[in-house]
């Protein structure tokens, strides 16, 4: 990525991606435009690398932030409504380790409302569109963030995943996207959903900026106790020899252009002299109904806190207490906030948690195990990301079930912990970007990115 | 399980919405179809499984039992509420 320096001004640089962020106004990618922060910051940068002074590794670089992560720069809405009106206080850990590098955040950008969805349709502040089809979705819930690095107004942006929300839109946009290992990253200061699945990751146009922003971003927060050491920066890429494919998803609910283009990549490797591997993982096909169990009951949990007191939207129309937390919950979240919230209650009432919470902890477990199973076989695994390349606006929304659908082959990663980079992967006959993931075991993200230049053609 | 109208409003009422009839009548249709989806995990065999609730590889972290500076003071959050008065939070009555 560019770097300030002497010769290319931070100014530059920042002046630059403002301009590209307006003239792609159309594509609703920023809710927040940090125009003055960002100019101020850029200058500031400018006169210390003027004096000589140590600037960072990122020095100058324009960056969007998903609407999701606290910084007192712009409202910090999540895309939602029962946000609005919301700056922070608090910074996140990951926001003030980019920062200081030197990055500068040129704007926020949209999101599904909390992070709930695979369009970014269930924004409140209406959809962001494809950066290759304006009439197709741009993937979710961090379309905005990969139609920023798709469109080249930043060199990165932030990303949430909580089931595969990072990779699907990289894969829909043709760029680089990477969930870390659960607890690589500080969530300290970042909106809440899913606590048991939730990572910070990146959107990148290469592999080398992936790993530099890893190595940034990654370790241990006091202010937030699921970090692990940093083991990112203390370990090695090591070298792969066998790459797994998994037989279960290679069948007609995957998009053909999709299955040639992992065959495509399969055919790469063996001709570099890596071996492929056949995997059998049954258990992932319980997996997104796992996933549509636990996560709302962590999301119901998650979101109680919204209700109108401390911060954040108020409905004016309550007469009492009790009315001001009903009101404000059903005007402030959007219909997906809160069929997942009521999923939540349901999966964890009396009577049902058994059936289903218990239930699908135990499924959980079966696919840990699938997963560590298969890496005694080979060293990565690849496979598609979504079922199918970005599909028309509109075209799912109104179907909760057909929008789920499209995390059935992203959220197995979540439930077991796992790392996973979507890589740019061609492109459809009508010029759609297809994306492949690649998956590691827990702790193997170092490897996971060097192993991707192996794919890049 | 076939989820009914009053299986919605008691929902409703757990997560705190005042729902209308129509988003009641939309929300029966919706938690109907996600109901039935998540439903098929049934047919997976979990006998003698033990469950999992988090990935994260350690149990118990531990840390000191210190006070740490804050980023926010009372006045930064308090500014973030609709209605203040004499340094706390007001809302309608409670009863």
């Amino acid at each position: 990525m560019k770097i300030a320096n002497k010769k290319v001004t931070a100014e530059r640089l920042v002046k630059d991606a403002l301009a590209k962020a307006k003239h792609f106004e159309d594509y609703n990618i920023f809710t927040y435009l940090n125009e003055e922060g960002a100019l101020k910051k850029a200058r500031e940068i400018d006169a210390r690398i003027a004096k000589g002074e140590e600037v960072g590794r990122l020095a100058g670089v324009p960056y969007a932030l998903k609407d999701n992560f606290l910084s007192p720069e712009g409202e910090t809405t999540a895309a939602a409504h029962i946000l609005e009106g919301f700056t922070s206080p608090i910074t996140a850990t990951a926001v003030k380790k980019l920062e200081d590098e030197g990055a500068i955040m040129i704007g926020r950008v949209n999101m599904d409302a909390f992070a709930h969805g695979s369009s970014t349709e269930n924004s409140y502040f209406g959809p962001t569109l494809n950066s290759h089809d304006k009439k197709r979705v741009s993937g979710g819930s961090s379309g905005g963030s990969a139609v920023a690095v798709a469109l080249d107004i930043v060199e990165f942006a932030t990303g949430t995943d909580t089931g595969g929300s990072i990779r699907q839109p990289a894969s829909f946009n043709g760029v680089y996207g990477l969930k870390p290992t659960y607890g690589c990253i500080s969530r300290y200061g970042v909106v809440a959903m899913a606590s048991s699945t939730d990572c910070i990751g990146f959107f990148t146009k290469t592999p080398e900026d992936m790993d530099l922003l890893m190595s940034i971003a990654s370790g241990k927060d006091t202010k937030d106790l699921t970090t692990l050491d940093d083991y990112y920066n203390n370990s090695k890429a090591t070298k792969a020899q066998k790459v797994g494919i998994i037989k279960d998803f290679d069948n007609d609910s995957v998009d053909k252009e999709i299955r040639r283009a992992l065959k495509h990549k399969c055919e790469l490797l063996k001709s570099k002299g890596y071996e492929i591997v056949e995997l059998e993982m049954p258990a992932l096909k319980y997996a997104l109904a796992a996933y549509y169990i636990i996560v709302p009951a962590e999301v119901t949990s998650n979101l109680s806190r919204y209700d109108g007191v401390r911060y954040g939207f108020r409905s004016d129309d309550s007469v009492n207490l009790d009315e001001l937390y009903s009101h404000t919950r059903d005007e402030g979240f959007m219909p997906e906030n809160k069929r997942r919230i009521m999923i939540g209650n349901f999966v964890l009432s009396s009577g049902f948690y058994d059936a289903y919470f218990l239930k699908a902890a135990k499924a959980r477990t079966l696919i840990v195990e699938e997963y560590a199973k298969a890496f005694s076989k080979c060293n990565f695994i690849l496979t598609p990301v979504a079922p199918n390349p970005a599909f028309k606006l509109g075209e799912k929304v109104n179907d909760p079930v057909a929008m789920y659908l499209e995390d059935v082959m992203s959220v197995p990663l979540n439930l077991a912990g796992v790392p996973g980079l979507t890589i740019p992967a061609g492109k459809t006959d009508a010029g759609l970007p297809i994306g492949l993931q690649l998956v590691g075991p827990r702790r193997s993200d170092k490897s996971l990115i060097e192993f991707s230049k192996e794919l890049a053609e | 399980m076939e989820i009914k109208r009053e299986d919605i409003l008691h929902l409703a009422d757990l997560s705190n919405f005042a729902i209308s009839d129509a988003e009641a009548k939309s929300l029966e249709k919706d938690l109907g179809g996600i109901i039935k989806y998540i439903s098929q995990l049934d047919e997976l065999d979990t006998e003698n499984v033990e469950p999992t609730y988090q990935v994260f590889e350690m149990e118990n972290v531990w840390r000191e039992d210190e006070i740490l500076p804050q980023e926010a003071d009372r006045e930064a959050l308090l500014a973030l509420t609709k209605e203040e008065k004499d340094n706390q939070i007001k809302v309608p009555k409670v009863l």
